[in-house]
């Protein structure tokens, strides 16, 4: 630093009266700490302007790369989702753009393969949220509770699966429910059932996206767990709660955030379901290339270069995204009020 | 849907009052019912692994036919000597693809997020917290969503089929800027700043010597989240290369996979390859528990 130490010295203690407030709030330490400066020396001009320069500097390279990468490809979706590629003459003469409006979205929505790819996701939400949610707080719960041992080993152990590629996880199961390799269905074959783990679809991704999932957001439990403040499960004892009523009536309502936030990426994640069955349709007949939407605008893009109609599926499936996580965050901040207005 | 029953009060000052009614439990039945649970549920998580571990010393013969390990059967060196030679050792560029897209893409979005997060973090200006809305929507947009137009406008622009492609859409990661905001208003104190101001620092070198320093943990939290999502990312690679000398590790192995059906020689490959691939994630996120642990908890603050 290029300065005298006597500013240093002369505004030693002074900070600490501007900037009261340890963590600053939305408005930044910034303001109130200059104009309480009692008198400065010198008006420094350059340094005002430097505080106007230096925020659009430092938020520049994100906002290019946001722009680039997320705002403008959505206005192309949409823009694409509006026009349909039509041969020309007899098709030697290369394709021209027609608009056509929400045509692409009603050919969308009229395909049958396009509908079945949300009841499957529909489908797969009903059987996995409720599954993956219960697991992961049912583990962090006992991981919580006084009665476990070694319990960073069982964090990391839990976790691990999330360190797996999504792309490798499914191999690992794809070849965990093959007869002949796995020695899952070598051993049930011993015991006299017959699976066919590989012709039920559902169940056979389900597993795939509880494995990798369920520790992650078990993690995410136990440290809101572990947040909650020891005297109100101390003050729940006291009052007679056993450790099955304080759980379901102190804990789970204490970490309703939480639940909300993982619901909420469960949902975005689910919709956006590709890699696994992506995996699962080279060895399993019953997982058709248009499982998902996703799978459906994939493969209509690159299997039929049906450009509009890929971005129309892509812009309904963003829509259903956000929708859903409206209602998600709406309704997690509902309870939470209601109980806030209960417990006052 | 709350099950807090109306009108019943969990508050401290009744606890003097209260005769403390101690319930006898079976502990040592409940303990071992906690811990069992607990035991189960990691061997779940962790036999899959344990039988790639076992499945990469195989050739394909045992492990078509599911037969198990014994010395004389032991084939990792020759299913790594495979791995090395197939393909001119195409896997090994493919993991060194990897580590470039996930290395270096992983460190440049991480800085950028913490520029940004610092930037909402430290200053006031105009239309501020609509911006850092407009942010955390994009938090909420499916990235696969985005692939297929990604695709479309990099083919305008000539960079399908390049490295750039993959590479630019992963240095975005507007959850990264959330984290990175939260980790700011944890790890640095406005008196600090300020004393830098009074001292005469400019802004910049503010946030280069002294706010980029104090925020490390949430700068490496960024990279470790951002260096998993790199490296496991499927869908984007998928859609822009078909050039496999810039596969990433997840694509080779999946155009590999696809080839099983017809030279069931490749069922190794995809085995051992897989084992490989898993290696390096699984060391960073033994290593660095307490940075994921922190990332995770700040993302459930909210």
């Amino acid at each position: 630093m290029t300065r005298p130490p006597a500013p240093r010295t002369e505004a030693g203690p002074e900070p600490r009266t501007g900037a009261g407030t340890p963590a600053p709030g939305p408005a930044g330490p910034a303001a109130p700490s200059r104009t309480a400066r009692p008198g400065p020396a010198r008006p420094r001009p350059t340094r005002a302007a430097g505080r106007r320069g230096a925020p659009a500097l430092l938020l520049a390279p994100f906002m290019v790369l946001f722009t680039a990468c997320t705002l403008i490809p959505i206005g192309y979706a949409v823009h694409l989702s509006l026009y349909t590629e039509r041969r020309s003459g007899l098709g030697f003469g290369g394709t021209v753009s027609v608009f056509t409006g929400l045509g692409n979205y009603t050919r969308a929505l009229g395909d049958p393969a396009f509908r079945e790819g949300f009841l499957s996701v529909a489908g797969y939400c009903l059987l996995y949220i409720p599954l993956m949610l219960g697991l992961s707080l049912l583990l962090a719960l006992l991981l919580d509770s006084a009665l476990a041992r070694a319990r960073r080993f069982f964090q990391l152990a839990l976790f691990l699966p999330h360190a797996v590629p999504g792309i490798i996880a499914a191999l690992i199961w794809m070849y965990l429910y093959t007869p002949g390799i796995s020695p899952v269905v070598g051993a049930l074959d011993t015991l006299g059932a017959q699976p066919d783990l590989l012709g039920n679809p559902l169940p056979a991704v389900v597993n795939i996206a509880l494995w990798e999932w369920a520790g992650y957001n078990m993690v995410i439990f136990y440290a809101a767990l572990q947040a909650i403040p020891r005297e109100i499960l101390e003050a729940a004892r006291v009052d007679g709660a056993g450790p099955l009523r304080t759980a379901f009536s102190v804990k789970i309502p204490l970490i309703r955030a939480s639940l909300t936030m993982v619901g909420l990426f469960t949902v975005i994640g689910s919709l956006q379901l590709f890699t696994e069955p992506m995996i699962l349709h080279g060895a399993a007949p019953t997982v058709t290339s248009t499982w998902t939407p996703n799978m459906y605008a994939y493969s209509a893009a690159f299997d039929r270069n049906d450009y509009g109609l890929a971005a129309a599926a892509s812009v309904l499936l963003a829509l259903t995204a956000a929708a859903l996580s409206y209602a998600i965050t709406r309704g997690g901040r509902a309870g939470s009020s209601r109980r806030a207005k209960a417990g006052a | 849907m709350s099950i807090l029953a109306p009108g019943r009060r969990t508050r401290p000052d009744h606890a003097p009052a209260a005769p403390a009614p101690v319930r006898r439990q079976p502990w040592s039945l409940s303990r071992a019912a906690v811990n069992g649970a607990l035991v189960l549920a990691t061997a779940y998580t962790l036999l899959p692994l344990g039988w790639l571990l076992s499945a990469a010393a195989k050739n394909t013969g045992d492990l078509l036919g599911g037969r198990g390990l014994s010395p004389e059967r032991w084939h990792l060196g020759d299913n790594l000597h495979a791995l090395a030679t197939t393909g001119d050792g195409i896997y090994f560029r493919w993991y060194l693809n990897s580590l470039l897209y996930a290395g270096i893409g992983a460190v440049l979005c991480a800085f950028v997020c913490v520029c940004a997060g610092y930037a909402f973090h430290v200053y006031a200006f105009r239309g501020k917290e609509q911006l850092f809305g407009l942010v955390l929507l994009g938090v909420l947009v499916p990235t696969t969503a985005l692939a297929l137009p990604m695709y479309l406008l990099a083919s305008q622009l000539h960079i399908v089929n390049t490295f750039w492609a993959v590479f630019i859409p992963s240095l975005v990661n507007p959850f990264g800027v959330y984290l990175a905001r939260v980790f700011c208003a944890g790890y640095i104190p406005s008196e600090v700043l300020e004393a830098a101001r009074v001292d005469g620092a400019g802004e910049l070198r503010i946030f280069w010597s002294i706010g980029l320093r104090m925020v490390m943990p949430g700068f490496v939290t960024v990279f470790l989240f951002q260096f998993t999502a790199i490296w496991n990312n499927f869908f984007l690679p998928l859609v822009m290369l078909s050039d496999n000398r810039l596969f990433p590790v997840s694509l080779g192995l999946y155009a590999w996979n696809t080839q099983t059906t017809a030279f069931p020689e490749y069922y190794p490959l995809v085995v051992t390859g897989s084992l490989l691939a898993v290696v390096p994630l699984v060391v960073a996120f033994v290593a660095l528990q307490r940075h994921w642990k922190a990332g995770l908890t700040a993302g459930s603050v909210k």
